[in-house]
């Protein structure tokens, strides 16, 4: 074999092994898709969506109260994490030179790599003790605690690259820097900060662990913020692990929903993207 | 505000540093005659630092009301800092330090009392590469008006008809005020911001190389522009191009390696320069 073969055969293999390493990491991505389909798929029905829970030994029912919750307690987490996330993330990027700033990104980086039982441990601690009964209040604020670091650093990230001279333009003007950062900066990075925050959905939307011990589960409906809801993740975790078979149907079916919510977020997530920067940019 | 701007009220006695180039002649005495013209702004012995860098050096220096001032000079000689000394747009870099007076109307814009957002109001700026934001061509020029509160929402579209009418915009616009403004072309997002900063009514207006990015067209443009706009407006304009100043203004002023060389009636700086130094630059026979 010549120098020239023996270069052609390396470059060969090497392109087959970055193939095959791609084969690799795809496969358990369809498996989970395709088992969760075909599992979950013939227990999915109209009744599913619209029925509460049977009690156990009858068959039928579903799963309206964990639909409901899960949105519920997404809408709880969202409505300070947003606010919280943005703002911390506008003060990074605007002010960031300082070290109080190099301390609060240090922190969210280290918040965002905690594992989610933690969180939910801490919102237990804050929000479950004191009043000695779960809440979805509890819940969402778990919810949030994780959103708050993927939200702020997206924000800043983002905010990062917005042209310096947009900032100038507006002072220039007679603005104050938190009216330039608020009034320009912040509306020019919006379609990305919209994905960070509908990532940041994604993410939390599937959790369970933190779940577990602050919003618990409730077998009714209900969206008052002080009582223990039950969530689609717990609900499934539930009925998981339970003895019945036709609790076992209900959560791949369960699965089945939870997963086609985060993969709606994720596509929401590009179409919003693209429509507002279209809306910007031309 | 939390910009770190230190400044010295007094100026030490032979403050002039050690170090400053000697190859620069020192500062003409007296500016040339303002043939009765009103200053509206003028810097005493302006000197400006950033960080351990002295970028201006003792710039005294007195501009005319209603008319244009062009800053010449080779890059890096400090016209940029100078200019942007005039509305404190250099407030916004950390670690900087202005020692030395500029006055408008003869208060001292780095006084106490000074607001720096009305300050930015009455002193415009248009800036080397335009920068629209990222809103409808009508947001951006309402913008001004908007953030300052200055007019009645009523009276808003009046006034940004107006401003782009004055920008010499309207015709090319009107049509689609609510279309994103970067859609236009480079020329029209210049003149856009010109209209942005023309609305908020500044007595005058900072122009740093607002040319350098058109093409040649646009620049005419743009040079028709300042020609009318110098009726209402104080206009100061920093200038790679010595045709575009000897065209536009009617003063001019040399800086070099932060200092200002000659400032004169641009007929006589460009005919009959002062300095030598002065004439090798426009001539074209520097270094």
């Amino acid at each position: 074999m010549n120098k020239t073969e023996r270069r052609k055969a390396l470059s060969g293999f090497v392109v087959f092994l970055c193939g095959a390493a791609v084969v690799v990491a795809l496969i358990p991505l369809f498996l989970v898709f395709g088992y969760v389909i075909s599992k979950g798929f013939s227990s999915l029905n109209w009744d599913f969506f619209t029925k509460m829970p049977k009690p156990v030994g009858e068959t039928g029912g579903g799963m309206a109260n964990a639909m409901v919750g899960t949105a519920y307690l997404i809408l709880i987490a969202g409505a300070f994490a947003v606010p919280v996330g943005v703002i911390a993330g506008v003060y990074l990027s605007e002010y960031g030179k300082k070290s109080f700033s190099g301390l609060v990104r240090f922190t969210a980086d280290v918040l965002n790599g905690v594992p989610s039982i933690v969180i939910g441990i801490f919102a237990y601690s804050l929000a479950v003790l004191p009043v000695k009964h779960f809440s979805a209040l509890a819940g969402g604020l778990a919810l949030g605690f994780m959103m708050i670091p993927i939200i702020t650093r997206t924000t800043e990230e983002l905010l990062n690259l917005v042209p310096g001279s947009l900032r100038e333009g507006s002072l220039a003007l007679g603005a104050t820097r938190a009216k330039a950062a608020f009034s320009v900066m912040v509306p020019a990075a919006l379609p990305g900060i919209m994905t960070g925050i509908l990532v940041a959905l994604a993410r939390i939307a599937g959790e369970t662990a933190p779940l577990l011990f602050t919003a618990f589960n409730n077998r009714y409906m209900t969206t008052s913020l002080l009582q223990p809801i039950s969530s689609l993740p717990v609900q499934v975790y539930t009925y998981a692990v339970s003895p019945y078979e036709d609790w076992h149907r209900q959560a791949w079916a369960g699965a089945l929903v939870l997963v086609g919510f985060v993969f709606t977020f994720s596509v929401l997530a590009r179409v919003v993207t693209r429509r507002l920067e279209r809306m910007h940019h031309t | 505000m939390t910009e770190t701007v230190v400044r010295e009220m007094e100026i030490k006695a032979g403050s002039t540093p050690s170090g400053a180039p000697g190859s620069v002649p020192a500062t003409a005495a007296t500016g040339p005659s303002m043939a009765g013209r009103k200053v509206r702004m003028e810097s005493k012995k302006l000197n400006f630092s950033y960080g351990p860098k002295q970028a201006l050096w003792d710039i005294t220096l007195q501009i005319p009301e209603k008319t244009v001032t062009a800053f010449i000079g080779p890059s890096g000689c400090g016209k940029s800092t100078f200019l942007r000394c005039l509305n404190r747009m250099n407030d916004i870099i950390p670690d900087t330090r202005v020692v030395g007076d500029v006055l408008l109307d003869g208060n001292d814009i780095y006084g106490q009392g000074t607001d720096i957002v009305d300050l930015r109001r009455r002193v415009g700026m248009v800036f080397q590469k335009s920068n629209p934001f990222p809103k409808s061509i009508f947001e951006n020029v309402a913008y001004g008006l908007k953030i300052n509160g200055m007019s009645p929402r009523s009276e808003i579209p009046e006034r940004v008809e107006k401003a782009l009418r004055r920008a010499a915009l309207w015709d090319e616009v009107k049509d689609r005020l609510e279309t994103s403004a970067m859609g236009l072309s480079g020329g029209q997002q210049q003149r856009l911001c010109i209209a942005r900063a023309v609305a908020v009514e500044p007595e005058v207006l900072l122009m740093d190389e607002p040319c350098s990015a058109l093409d040649p067209i646009a620049t005419t443009k743009v040079e028709e522009l300042i020609f009318e706009l110098k009726r209402d407006f104080t206009i100061v304009i920093v200038t790679h191009n010595m045709q575009q100043a000897a065209r536009v203004s009617e003063f001019t002023a040399f800086f070099m390696l932060g200092r200002l060389v000659e400032h004169d009636r641009t007929e006589k700086l460009f005919t009959n320069p002062g300095q030598k130094i002065t004439e090798d630059y426009i001539t074209g026979r520097f270094g």
